[in-house]
């Protein structure tokens, strides 16, 4: 279980990427919390850096857009989904558990 | 239209042909490539290829499952030779000429190379076999590596060799190099990393040949047009590329750097249209891995419709990585725009900055400014919409 921020701290619309190994990008999408794998499956760009619209993020480098509940590709030029992982909220603060890379479904 | 075939297997083919599909094409498809690889992603054959960050296997565009879905005959290792339009044929380099209904012209464009002999450890990059030779020679210990033109990819050709341990010199011909993409002031913030990074940047000369050695000569030095000789192991040639349009010459479709299209990508012929690198699009040929990707919907849609009837309007849009810096560039600069910092600063290497003319934006550039960018390039996009 990783710490992020406080809730307060991420806003609807509002993204962070935390630095674990892979780094994970937590979403405040219309107050909803998700957290997937923060670089993209197409090439090396930062998700968290891209651009929210409900639950989908585009990626800022080449426009590949994953949909944030199944961290699926909705479209070119991604191919392979990014992991997703479950948020909890306790006390205010946000917390990722992160999924092992072995044997998840990525 | 029953049959189309796609000369090209590379993104613009790929895309245009996925594009078809998704149309509702259910007719014959077939991609004719003369490179022998499924299509793959050029862009990191300069960065993350060359230096071994990456492999091939990421690269590949497509696999068993969407090759499958495509439905498609592939032609690998063959050239397209002509275009016999009375005949609605694609000669090709081996085997009969391919009747078709529909042409998508996607052959892209080749390195252009210096005049004389080029001596092993002369390199072009274009594609994954140019890649691999690149690769191959930087691989066995630092060597002096010389790299004509500070263009793009000169210059991540640069940083990658730098990364890799290399002794780099960058050779360009201009006084600046990429001036007429961002304007001076831009142009050599820029320029700036190569020095910062141990790369020595040789501006406002020009190459007066190779020098090789040996009974199978490789290549020993650069002679330069004033004189100088640059001692080198390997040298990479990065001048631009021309478009591959020979075979096309006997055709009757209007030929100007490029195969001129309207906007919609469409040719002189209603069932000939052509995407990416090859095209000249409402008279521009933009050399972009984004507009290779987007006039593929706009060219299956009005190749299948017979006319035009969708156009490419998109911003230009283009990136590169290199000394660990992101830069990404959105917008129609013109020559006179003046750029402004909106955040960030030069000196970190990190900022933002949108060209203004009358007032207006007409182009946003960042280096390592990803999230401001994708916004500006957003409102950009937005602004640039007709009414």
């Amino acid at each position: 279980m990783i710490p992020v921020c406080h809730l307060a701290d991420l806003p609807a619309g509002e993204s962070v990427r935390i630095d674990t190994a892979p780094p994970i990008a937590v979403f405040n999408a219309d107050g909803q919390l998700y957290a997937i794998d923060d670089t993209c499956t197409h090439q090396d760009a930062s998700l968290a850096d891209g651009w929210l619209e409900g639950c989908l993020v585009e990626c800022p480098l080449h426009a590949a857009s994953f949909d944030l509940r199944t961290g699926a590709p909705t479209c070119l030029p991604a191919r392979r989904a990014v992991r997703t992982h479950p948020v909890t909220v306790e006390d205010g603060m946000i917390y990722v558990h992160h999924v092992a890379e072995e044997g998840t479904a990525a | 239209m029953k049959s189309v075939a796609v000369i090209g297997a590379s993104l613009a083919g790929l895309y245009t042909a996925r594009a078809l599909r998704a149309e509702g094409f259910d007719g014959r498809l077939v991609i004719v490539g003369d490179e022998h690889h499924r299509p793959y992603d050029r862009p990191p054959l300069s960065k993350d290829f060359l230096t071994g960050t990456t492999g091939q296997d990421p690269l590949a565009l497509t696999d068993a499952e969407e090759t499958a879905e495509l439905d498609a005959e592939w032609l690998l290792g063959t050239r397209a030779t002509g275009l016999d339009t009375a005949a609605g044929a694609v000669l090709l380099d081996h085997g009969r000429p391919l009747t078709t209904d529909g042409v998508v012209l996607a052959t892209g464009a080749g390195p252009r190379r210096l005049p004389g002999p080029a001596p092993a450890g002369t390199h072009t990059l274009r594609t994954l076999d140019d890649a691999r030779a690149l690769r191959a020679d930087l691989t066995r210990g630092p060597v002096r590596v010389v790299v004509i033109g500070a263009g793009f990819i000169g210059a991540e050709v640069a940083s990658s060799c730098a990364a890799l341990g290399h002794d780099v010199t960058v050779v360009e011909a201009a006084p600046l190099p990429l001036l007429p993409q961002l304007g001076e002031q831009m142009a050599r913030l820029c320029t700036a990393l190569h020095a910062a990074h141990g790369v020595t940047l040789l501006t406002g000369t020009g190459v007066a040949g190779l020098h090789g050695a040996g009974a199978d000569p490789r290549v020993t030095s650069v002679e330069l047009a004033d004189g100088r000789h640059l001692p080198a192991d390997v040298v990479v040639v990065g001048i631009g590329v021309r478009p591959h349009t020979d075979w096309l010459a006997s055709s009757t479709l209007p030929l100007d750097d490029g195969v001129v299209c309207d906007a919609g990508c469409v040719t002189a012929l209603p069932n000939v249209v052509a995407v990416g690198d090859v095209a000249r699009v409402a008279g521009v040929r933009a050399e972009h891995w984004t507009s290779a990707t987007e006039q593929a919907t706009v060219a299956a849609r009005n190749l299948l419709a017979g006319r035009t009837v969708t156009t490419h309007q998109a911003l230009p849009y283009f990136w590169s990585d290199q000394y660990g810096v992101r830069l990404q560039f959105a917008g129609r600069r013109g020559p006179h725009d003046t750029p402004r910092i909106l955040e960030g600063s030069p000196d970190d290497r990190s900022f933002l900055a949108c060209y203004e003319r009358d007032g207006r934006t007409t182009a946003v550039l960042a280096l390592n400014r990803p999230r401001p960018f994708m916004r500006h390039r957003r409102e950009l996009a937005r602004a640039a919409q007709p009414l």
